[in-house]
């Protein structure tokens, strides 16, 4: 208002400009989108490494191709839906690097570029962006390749670092366990030199990264809590039932997938529901299904499909599970 | 920030405005007209209602031509200037009139218990944590009701305040002996003061105090909301608060530590509610725990604590959290007012709200148990029978789930609006035959 010249240094020029609004007048700085899907990569760093020890440049070559991949066809996607770009957000990123830990070190490059564009535009972009979503952007992506290319997706081969041979082919844990009855040591399911996606091998890695996560408050514990609990008693269960020495319930808990999906996959907050008891049911229900395709169906493992399918269950997960306030009655029906 | 510096009394300033409605229920009416002479504690206004207080003059002077303000809370009002003339207590004499001096334990005895309610009602006494609930009412329905406890509500009811606990430190005393009162008139209940563990010293004076007087001075955790009857009441006592219900239908009740002060005041020395303790602080140059006159502007406290920063941004009467801006610097203090907090540009300044990403902190934090998230989207959506559906009459409005949203999504403000609608359509349902 007063910026004649010499008057800048008046008082009336120095005073403060008050605003009002309403309350609360002041938000925790902690915390932003930005800054949960930056938690979301420095927990999946662990997971990063080990690939790049196992895989070497397939792991490298997959999760540059993803991620430069997921956040091109966002960007491209705002940009000619004309909408203000997302990419700032971290989340492609995310999507990207997760997609590719789930990816086979042998898939061709192109099964990585179509599944990425797929998963960013018909699982995140045509339901309007993020948080809109209804299917983990990743495991659509994925879903699409395992449908279209079901032969470039069996995770055929990996760098041993035992033989120095350069492509050890052999089959993944949880293949061999179902098409040989072959149990591979908790050692190697621990650290991670087996065959599988490129993410999935070291359960010790998912561990770090996922306690991390949880600790950061970024992945809510119940989701990966109720996965593991419903794996635990179904497989401890099938045990009882029908002792298998060379796979007790440590090896479901440890291979495939599953700490990978848990901690990783599953704990996508847009698809995942947001109360607590709703959570606990998308963990036990993801878990469930789990160990269902595992024993009963035709795959060897099935985190992706019992990801997807919880996934189209949150909102009704949600509405049944909206808690009662605190000092509310469960017999009082509001009108 | 505040909570080292004792209470310093507001010099008496040459004029105060003081607005008649400050509290919950029926306006009074002025009683003093423009030009008449009125002495300290006299009445200004004055309502027959049962659910309403008088307002008294904080100083001696002479009535102005009444004028009509809006509040920060939005409540619009008849308010009575008075521009001080002739003696008025000052400094030491007027904090020992108010709060220091002796207190009496022996004399609790033989005040009569039916008298005490009438005497808290002609003194004008409201809930001074800031919900100004005139306290006779609460009393009396408490009597009627009979109740076993009485909670006297030592948490500041946001961060950033420390008037309460100066008020314990400093007045502890009479804290006591307003929480005496209170109990008799209920009718004899039992008395805890429940004070929030990072004010120890406030717990051991009130110790110090009680003893030999049967109340309990219990700790509870310190975390915002706390000073809320929903969170502080299962604190104590361990009984929740039905849903709708409030403190008495669980045989307790609540007052807050000014509160129980101004009812010793009133009842053992015949003082009117014209003064209370208010945190000044934030961006200012001395941040402090004042004495003030109810109707002071509030530019008079900012000024008597050096005055504004350059990077002030906002002044907010109350707490950060759920504390109302100010519009103008000439608006008065009223009863409820418990802190005036300067924020920083840095404090106000938002970054742009983003998609909700579904990420739950706001259901981690709500103290009441409610999915914000959702009954904001149906507040956005004007979708208002699944805001019922999701509970949204049970909040608080409390700001924990704005506060966190990481996406910035303004959803107490939108949970707030949702409340406002559904009572209006309550109370339209209600008309209907």
């Amino acid at each position: 208002m007063n910026n004649a010249p010499g008057k800048e240094n008046t008082p009336l020029a120095q005073a403060p400009t008050l605003s009002v609004g309403p309350s609360p007048h002041m938000v925790s700085r902690d915390l932003s989108t930005r800054r949960m899907m930056a938690d979301v990569i420095i927990a999946l760093l662990p997971v990063i490494v080990v690939s790049f020890y196992i895989f070497r440049w397939f792991a490298i070559y997959h999760l540059l191709l993803a991620v430069i991949t997921c956040v091109s066809v966002e960007a491209l996607s705002m940009r000619l839906l004309r909408r203000p770009p997302t990419i700032q957000d971290g989340s492609a990123v995310v999507t990207g690097l997760i997609f590719a830990l789930s990816l086979p070190g042998t898939a061709p490059w192109y099964v990585n570029l179509i599944g990425a564009a797929a998963g960013i535009f018909l699982g995140k972009v045509v339901f309007g962006g993020l948080g809109q979503n209804i299917f983990n952007p990743a495991m659509v992506g994925r879903a699409f390749v395992m449908i279209a290319f079901p032969a470039a997706m069996g995770a055929s081969g990996y760098v041993s670092q035992s033989t120095g041979v350069d492509i050890l082919t052999s089959a993944t844990p949880l293949t061999a366990l179902k098409q040989m009855g072959q149990g591979t040591s908790l050692m190697h399911l621990l650290m991670g030199d087996t065959n599988g996606s490129l993410g999935e091998t070291s359960a010790l890695a998912c561990l770090v990264g996922g306690f991390y996560l949880c600790a950061r408050g970024t992945a809510s514990w119940r989701i990966p809590a109720g996965v593991l609990l419903a794996v635990t008693i179904i497989s401890s269960a099938a045990y009882l039932i029908h002792p298998t020495p060379h796979w007790t319930p440590l090896h479901h808990l440890s291979a495939g997938a599953l700490l990978l999906g848990a901690f990783f996959i599953a704990t996508d907050p847009v698809t995942s529901p947001v109360t607590r008891k709703g959570r606990w049911t998308f963990g036990i229900g993801i878990g469930t299904l789990v160990m269902l395709i595992r024993y009963l169906s035709g795959y060897p493992e099935g985190v992706m499909f019992s990801v997807l399918l919880m996934n189209s269950a949150a909102p009704l997960v949600d509405r049944l599970t909206v808690p009662l306030p605190l000092g509310g009655s469960p017999g009082k029906r509001k009108p | 920030m505040s909570s080292g510096s004792p209470i310093r009394v507001l010099p008496t300033p040459p004029r105060v405005v003081v607005p008649l409605r400050q509290h919950i229920g029926a306006p009074p009416e002025p009683v003093a007209g423009p030009k008449t002479l009125v002495s300290f504690g006299q009445k200004l206004g004055e309502c027959r209602a049962f659910v309403s207080a008088p307002v008294h003059s904080p100083l001696s002077g002479t009535v102005e031509r009444h004028t009509t303000l809006t509040l920060p809370t939005g409540i619009r009002t008849v308010a009575v200037p008075v521009s001080a003339s002739g003696d008025n207590l000052s400094g030491r004499a007027l904090l020992d009139e108010i709060l220091g001096g002796d207190w009496d334990y022996e004399r609790i005895k033989d005040v009569d218990p039916d008298e005490i309610a009438a005497r808290v009602q002609d003194a004008g006494i409201v809930g001074l944590g800031g919900a100004t609930f005139p306290t006779h009412v609460k009393l009396i329905s408490a009597r009627e009701k009979g109740v076993e406890l009485l909670i006297v509500n030592g948490c500041e009811c946001e961060p950033y305040l420390t008037a309460d606990h100066r008020m314990m430190l400093e007045a502890a005393r009479a804290v006591l002996c307003g929480a005496l009162l209170a109990a008799r008139a209920c009718g004899g209940a039992g008395i805890a003061v429940a004070v929030e563990d990072n004010k120890l010293d406030a717990v051991r004076a009130l110790e110090r105090e009680a003893a030999g007087t049967g109340i309990r001075v219990v700790t509870v955790k310190t975390k915002y909301p706390m000073g809320g009857e929903r969170e502080l009441v299962p604190a104590v006592t361990g009984r929740l608060i039905p849903s709708g219900g409030l403190p008495l239908d669980v045989g307790v009740v609540v007052i807050n530590v000014g509160t129980a002060a101004a009812i010793a005041r009133a009842v053992l020395r015949g003082g009117a509610l014209t003064h209370r303790v208010v945190t000044v602080t934030g961006a200012v140059h001395q941040p402090g725990n004042l004495l003030a006159p109810i109707g002071a502007a509030c530019r008079d406290l900012l000024d008597f604590c050096g005055g504004i920063k350059p990077d002030a941004a906002r002044i907010v009467a109350g707490g950060p959290m759920m504390g109302f801006a100010l519009a103008d610097l000439d608006t008065p203090l009223t009863k409820g007012t418990s802190g005036l907090v300067v924020l920083r540009r840095e404090d106000v300044e938002r970054e742009a709200e983003t998609e909700c990403i579904r990420c739950a902190r706001c259901v981690d934090v709500c103290p009441t148990g409610l999915v914000p998230t959702k009954i904001a989207l149906a507040a956005r959506n004007e979708l208002w029978d699944r805001a019922e559906k999701l509970h949204a009459s049970d909040c608080i409005e409390c700001g924990c789930c704005a506060y966190v949203c990481p996406a910035r999504i303004p959803l107490v403000q939108l949970i707030k609006v949702a409340k406002a609608r559904l009572a209006e359509i309550r109370r339209t349902a209600a008309e209907r035959p």
